[in-house]
């Protein structure tokens, strides 16, 4: 579920773009190169076998249901009708918030942690910021439950007062919902957009800067016009490793999430996403439809991240070269 | 250590012995995981160079694993469906070990006794009742003081035995559950919010208000959370508990497989939302593991039944009993 990073503008010669012929290739030579080349083959392989395998297992799912599997709402294990639509729903919307809340929060504070901030300050700050980071998501979940969630609910009756009339935010106060999964989501993607984004903002070389400070720049014209347009492709690398994680991760939002297959407009209401459903009933899936539609809801969320990560390389790509 | 040493010792004594049998390897559910591993350390103790392993990966991976025969036994919440028997060919015999019981835990401001029958119960779930003082409920409750509130139904979003129990209930006692929603392990909710496990239903209950939810009775014991009382068929208000719950067991007519719904059982003392939980074992076993297999099944109803109570779950009723120790005997 790893999502392209890109690197930082680098001309072909310092990426070393073409093997340089170096003196004659010796045995031990060509076995290393076989060996790494091999590791990257199984890298490759990996990624068929799980294509493979999980096409296989859901076979039955879209036989029985076709490419309407993915647009219809229904999820009835009794019954064995099947539906991916809400799940698919909640998972890009959750996300989608997520990005909404941690893109300016992460992007801001790298700009303030690179540019402004005393040096002292700013890895201080960076260290708790990578300590975040590494928060394990069922302690992020726990939080959640216990602080989030209570929090949301009684948030919720206010922002239904102030801003219902537009349709998100309506609805009983659960506290549970989409809402929920999709702050518990932005404090999980945070450290990662933030410290990446910082990373990437302290490559940007000082001649650069100096020269524009000379003409009588701003701080923030030069934020505008140097640091970000040319930190601008390995940001949005760092945003989509997000939004991959975002899209993939599991406990944290079953956790907040309420659990129910149905769409609502209402981000007060309880949603579901894919990670989740799979999560949840894989181990009681006892009929074959049942398991295989699970299988199958992991297929489309791979398919999510394959599209997800194509996107990724294709915006990149295309900012890279004007 | 000592442990260690104990299994080296153990290792030590069966290495020489290769034909006898070691380990017994087993999986299933997870709701009896707590009595299952209490028996298999205690059996431990008395036969010393015999370990069984049990995985709790859930009812569904336990019949699956059963199936293709990667296990020496299996473990369910639910009796596996003619379906699923055909494809063993018939070679399975279900053992019922011990019951369990789901309580319709509320939570409430200022109410701590409820009483509800099967229809308000399944009126509540199907979103039919959606108000505390809905005139079903207050009828059943003269005492009791409901709020003009709505109703939040939880439920639970993992696929579990638990649930598989709670909707075969809901399925008998209530025409329009059967039909809009039927029952399984996890089925498609009309209304309410989804927890994970029990201490995820349970949590989002206490955090709440005016939300009902269903988990294991031996939970909302351990946790201290109010639940309602049950009309069960008698008509008796029965709140459960573990003589309740044996009760509804001894209600039945037991058929020859084992294969029984004890939901909504006969019988006035009857808590009227009870299970067993069964093990799978093979009819004919490798050489040497079904001798293995029937030690370990004669010690469970003999020395295993009475560790039961104290871990929240009822022992089986004495006909029961009887009736399972001639099955045993059969196992080759």
């Amino acid at each position: 579920m790893s999502t392209a990073v890109a690197p930082v503008r680098t001309s072909p010669a310092e990426r070393g773009g073409a093997r340089v012929p170096g003196p004659r290739e010796r045995a031990g030579d060509r076995a290393f190169r076989l060996v790494v080349s091999g590791f990257a083959g199984l890298i490759l392989l990996g990624a068929a076998a799980m294509a493979w395998q999980l096409t296989r297992g859901s076979w039955r799912t879209w036989a029985a249901f076709g490419p309407k599997f993915l647009w219809t709402s229904t999820w009835d294990p009794v019954n064995d009708v099947f539906g991916a639509l809400p799940f698919l729903y909640g998972t890009v919307v959750s996300s989608l918030i997520a990005l909404l809340i941690a893109v300016p929060l992460g992007v801001g504070s790298a700009i303030f942690l690179a540019e402004l901030a005393p040096p002292r300050v700013s890895n201080a700050v960076s260290f708790a910021i990578e300590l975040l980071a590494a928060v394990p998501s069922v302690i992020l979940g726990l939080m959640g439950v216990f602080l989030l969630v209570p929090a949301v609910r009684a948030v919720e009756p206010f922002l239904s007062r102030w801003l219902g009339f537009l349709p998100f935010f309506r609805g009983a106060p659960y506290g549970v919902g989409l809402l929920a999964a999709g702050l518990i989501l932005a404090f999980m993607i945070l450290p990662y957009i933030a410290a990446i984004a910082r990373e990437v903002l302290l490559t940007v070389p000082r001649s650069l800067k100096e020269a524009l400070y000379a003409l009588g720049a701003t701080r923030w014209e030069v934020v505008r016009e140097v640091s970000l347009p040319y930190a601008r492709s390995g940001i949005l690398g760092a945003v989509f490793l997000s939004l991959g994680r975002a899209l993939g991760e599991t406990m944290a939002v079953t956790m907040v999430i309420g659990n129910t297959p149905k769409i609502s407009a209402s981000l007060f209401d309880p949603a579901y996403s894919m990670a989740a459903v799979i999560a949840n009933e894989l181990a009681e899936a006892a009929g074959d439809a049942h398991l295989s539609a699970l299988i199958a809801i992991g297929l489309v969320l791979f398919g999510v991240t394959v599209v997800v990560n194509g996107l990724a390389r294709l915006l990149i790509y295309r900012l890279e070269r004007p | 250590m000592k442990t260690i040493l104990t299994l080296l010792a153990a290792a030590a004594l069966a290495a020489p012995a290769a034909a006898e049998v070691a380990t017994l390897n087993g999986a299933g559910a997870t709701f009896p995981y707590p009595v299952y591993s209490k028996w298999f350390d205690e059996y431990h103790k008395v036969k010393p160079d015999l370990q069984i392993n049990y995985q709790s990966i859930g009812s569904g991976g336990g019949i699956r694993q059963f199936t293709e025969k990667t296990v020496d036994f299996g473990a369910s919440d639910g009796p596996m469906t003619d379906e699923q028997i055909a494809k063993v060919n018939g070679a399975v015999v279900h053992v019922p070990t011990v019951l369990g019981a789901d309580v319709p835990a509320f939570n409430l401001d200022g109410v701590t006794e409820l009483k509800l029958d099967g229809p308000a119960l399944a009126g509540i779930f199907l979103g039919t009742i959606a108000k505390w003082n809905d005139p079903a409920l207050v009828q059943m409750n003269p005492g009791a003081k409901l709020p003009d509130m709505a109703i939040t139904v939880v439920h639970r979003s993992d696929g579990s035995g638990t649930t598989y129990c709670f909707t075969d209930y809901l399925s008998k006692v209530s025409k329009e559950w059967e039909t809009k929603v039927g029952k399984g392990t996890a089925v498609n909710w009309p209304v309410g919010l989804g927890g994970k496990g029990n201490e995820g239903v349970s949590g989002l209950v206490k955090q709440t208000p005016g939300s009902i939810g269903y988990v294991e009775l031996i939970y909302a014991q351990q946790n201290a959370i109010a639940y309602a009382a049950m009309k069960n068929k008698a008509g008796k208000f029965v709140k459960a508990t573990i003589p309740a719950v044996t009760a509804a067991a001894a209600g039945v007519k037991m058929p020859k497989d084992y294969r029984v719904s004890i939901t909504d059982a006969k019988g006035k003392d009857a808590y009227p939302i009870s299970t067993f939980t069964w093990l799978l074992v093979y009819p004919k076993n490798a050489e040497g593991k079904g001798v293995v297999i029937k030690d370990f099944l004669r010690w469970m109803l003999k020395d295993g039944q009475g560790m039961a109570p104290a871990l929240g779950y009822a022992p089986l009723p004495a006909a029961v009993k009887a009736m399972v120790a001639k099955t045993v005997e059969t196992i080759q």
